[in-house]
């Protein structure tokens, strides 16, 4: 079995966080992540990137919201429509 | 508020919690809405209907997922079966070239055998807040604008949605490999972009 280089280990990080690594690559990947402190700072930049694209999809809208009044129509008529 | 929180809120008719939600996920909704129906109009129904759909659902709701996830899948519903009655304005057809365009990180920072030239540096020390800041976000926001257009459809449905592979790569017809392909892509320039940003 060969290790896995550096430039090889960064272009698996997707799979391996899909869990779509098959078992022989996922194990050169865990290998090569036990002895290798940069590529364990690559992978903690990966997930803090994670974080980030997830904190930017729950950003509230600044302003106003179109349509946000017709909604809270619809929400007043869905309220007395309510059992 | 939490998921629990809001739908507790929800059930029990309070329309400030509501408009909260609204005001969260009304734009990207829009956005993901756009990609499957001709007009910016048809995309405005399509998420009104969506929001109905959430309101009539909220007392079934179980939790298994997010709430976020849920709404957005009411929405890839409504926006899919809008979009075919409408002729989906951009076809999501088989991957082209940019879509595999390039290695995840430059080729410089690696020697001839592929070991990191120099380690990259450690995030560990960016705090939360800084991370989750206005200007964070404005930068991962303006780094997903440049992506192409299919690696920016995965990353805003996977990263920002909190879909699946399975789920991503069935609303737009592609293999889940493909899939994760303009996902890897997608993410390593997001990284690139931060690493710019917070280092
Ligand atoms: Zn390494």
């Amino acid at each position: 079995m060969t290790y896995l280089t550096c430039r090889e280990f960064v272009e698996l990080v997707t799979d391996y966080l899909d869990g779509a690594l098959p078992p022989a690559d996922r194990e050169r990947f865990d290998e090569h992540l036990d002895m290798c402190k940069g590529c364990r700072e690559h992978l903690d930049q990966m997930q803090t990137t994670l974080r980030a694209l997830r904190a930017a999809g729950d950003e509230p809208a600044r302003g106003e919201v179109e349509g946000l009044d017709r909604l809270l129509d619809t929400f007043r008529d869905w309220k007395r429509s309510r059992p | 508020m939490d998921d629990q929180a809001t739908i507790a809120a929800l059930r029990a008719g309070d329309e400030a919690a509501f408009a909260d939600l609204v005001r969260r996920y009304q734009p990207l909704m829009l956005r993901v809405a756009r990609q499957y129906v001709k007009t910016p109009a048809a995309a405005e129904e399509v998420v009104q209907e969506t929001w109905l759909g959430v309101l009539n659902g909220i007392d079934r709701f179980e939790g298994r997922s997010s709430l976020k996830t849920w709404i957005f899948r009411i929405l890839m519903n409504q926006a899919k079966t809008r979009g075919v009655r409408d002729q989906r304005s951009t076809p999501f057809a088989s991957l082209g070239a940019e879509d595999g365009d390039g290695p995840a990180v430059d080729p410089s920072r690696f020697d001839d055998e592929g070991w990191w030239n120099a380690y990259p540096r450690a995030w560990s020390a960016v705090p939360a807040e800084r991370l989750e800041s206005k200007e964070t976000i404005a930068t991962v926001r303006d780094a997903i604008a440049e992506l192409p257009p299919r690696q920016r459809e995965v990353i805003v449905l996977r990263d920002l949605v909190g879909l699946d592979g399975p789920e991503v790569s069935e609303a737009l017809e592609i293999s889940e490999g493909n899939q994760r392909v303009l996902l890897h892509r997608a993410r390593a320039k997001v990284r690139a972009v931060l690493e710019g940003e917070l280092t």
